[in-house]
């Protein structure tokens, strides 16, 4: 039988439709083994590259050092945006903000005057990454994300235990043009941040970036962030998402409870 | 080795090269080579493209049907370049990100259909294996050279280690930022094309046309 088919002439039309699709189920096989098989293996990479990513954040990321052990130093919680509570029926290390976000029931909807960061849903809940020391919290490190020129920018903030001081910032994943709004990855420019104060006098989000550079000597310019030449938009984004996440539709209210509870 | 097999893998180094002779290639040796750790990914993995697909279609080829043999090598290639880059995703993931579209765009590299077309459809699989793996490390060979002149120039490093100290950083070298962007690219590929005519000049072409004068002697 295979013999007979195997000399069957090549253009012959029941041929040609079966070599195709033996063809195709082998490949499919091959291609399907393959991605399912690989799969925790990169997953487990870009676990890594995240918590690597909070960890320089949070300035606490050592060279060769290994990123799990790094990483226990953070306490992981979940907060309820609303009231700025921490939630305990959510394991933290499981919950995952960017897919809740999607989900209908856990996830709200932003109104359009406030959708400064063009988020258009947002979850109800976020993981929050604490440093204790002494029973003391020492730094906080809050997720943040909102549209640049191209693309959603994801990043997180680290905050001092005052809990309005900013002390690292950055982003692991945007698709900004390279050079001009991907100079957000520039280390450089991400030095601005650390000692910026995000709230002012009466507790409005005073942080932003602003055109072109800063002069440290005039008041206020510990609220201001140099930006980005030739990408006036990403730094317009990146100034939009910093005021939504920390404002009242973001972490404000957690972190106004937080600034109570540590006095 | 035989005598042939030794020259199916050395002759497109350098009479035969897919980049400089053939001038196949040219986007993804344009966007990879900024610097050399990301030409040197690239380089694997088109050779393992390259030789394996190579190697399938020779072994079916007395079965393939002439009217969609195009289709049958497609579907091949894009299979296992869809495995090579969930390969380097699992293992060797920070490289892979810089590479992002490109490792996908070696289904649409000319150098492989080429091949499949032109030599594994009429060679049995050993010697079509190995002529994928020659023309696999001549492309390489370029990638590399290239690679290595933008990133030295460009970043005064090499595979991410300095070796010219760079102004920005204390040192000397004042980097030439042009190196890093595509075009310059074009550039050492030409002037490597041009060198290496220089060398072999078998490898150059005859003019199809000759340009006339734009005006005559006698008519000034």
């Amino acid at each position: 039988m295979l013999k007979k088919f195997l000399e069957t002439p090549n253009d012959n039309k029941i041929k040609t439709i079966t070599v195709v699709a033996v063809l195709c189920l082998v490949c499919s096989i091959f291609v399907s083994a393959s991605a399912v098989a690989l799969k925790p293996i990169q997953q487990k990479n870009k676990q890594v590259e995240k918590k690597t990513k909070i960890l320089e954040i949070a300035g606490l990321m050592e060279r060769g050092g290994d990123v799990d052990e790094l990483f226990k130093q953070f306490t992981p919680k979940v907060v309820e945006l609303s009231t700025g509570e921490y939630v305990d029926d959510i394991d933290p290390t499981t919950y995952d903000q960017r897919k809740a976000a999607k989900k209908p029931e856990l996830s709200v909807p932003v109104g359009r005057s406030d959708d400064i960061a063009s988020i258009k849903r947002q979850a109800k809940y976020a993981t929050v990454y604490l440093v204790e020391q002494d029973d003391q919290v020492k730094k906080i490190v809050i997720p943040v994300h909102g549209y640049g020129l191209w693309s959603t920018l994801y990043g997180y903030m680290a905050l001092d235990g005052d809990g309005k001081t900013v002390t690292g910032f950055g982003f692991y994943e945007h698709a900004e043009t390279p050079g001009l709004g991907g100079e957000v990855d520039n280390p450089k420019w991400k030095g601005l941040w650390p000692g910026k104060v995000v709230y002012g006098e009466n507790g409005d989000v005073q942080l932003r970036v602003v055109k072109g550079n800063v002069d440290p000597s005039k008041p206020g310019s510990e609220h201001k962030v140099d930006g980005l030449a030739g990408a006036t938009l990403t730094s317009q984004g990146v100034s939009n998402l910093v005021q939504f996440w920390l404002g009242e539709n973001g972490f404000g209210p957690y972190l106004e409870k937080f600034i109570e509870r540590n006095g | 080795m035989s005598q042939l097999t030794k020259e199916i893998v050395t002759d497109p180094l350098v009479d035969n090269n897919p980049i400089v002779l053939q001038v196949l290639g040219i986007c993804s040796a344009l966007a990879v080579t900024s610097n050399l750790k990301t030409a040197l990914l690239m380089s694997v993995a088109v050779i393992a493209v390259v030789s394996f697909s190579n190697l399938f279609v020779s072994l079916i080829r007395t079965q393939i049907p002439s009217s969609v043999r195009i289709i049958v090598q497609m579907t091949i290639i894009a299979s296992l370049v869809i495995v090579v880059d969930q390969l380097l995703k699992a293992f060797a993931y920070e490289t892979s990100k810089q590479l992002s579209v490109f490792v996908g765009l070696i289904i649409t590299n000319c150098i492989v259909m080429g091949r499949a077309e032109a030599f594994a459809m009429k060679n049995p699989p050993f010697a079509s294996f190995m002529d994928g793996l020659g023309n696999g490390l001549g492309y390489s060979l370029i990638l590399i050279l290239v690679g290595i002149v933008r990133e030295l120039l460009g970043a005064g490093s090499l595979m991410g280690v300095t070796i010219f100290q760079t102004v920005n950083e204390g040192g000397w070298y004042v980097a030439n930022g042009l190196m890093l962007l595509p075009p310059s690219a074009f550039f050492v590929i030409g002037l490597l094309i041009w060198a290496l005519r220089t060398w072999k000049p078998v490898q150059q072409e005859a003019p199809d046309f000759k340009i006339l004068p734009s005006h005559s002697e006698e008519g000034a």
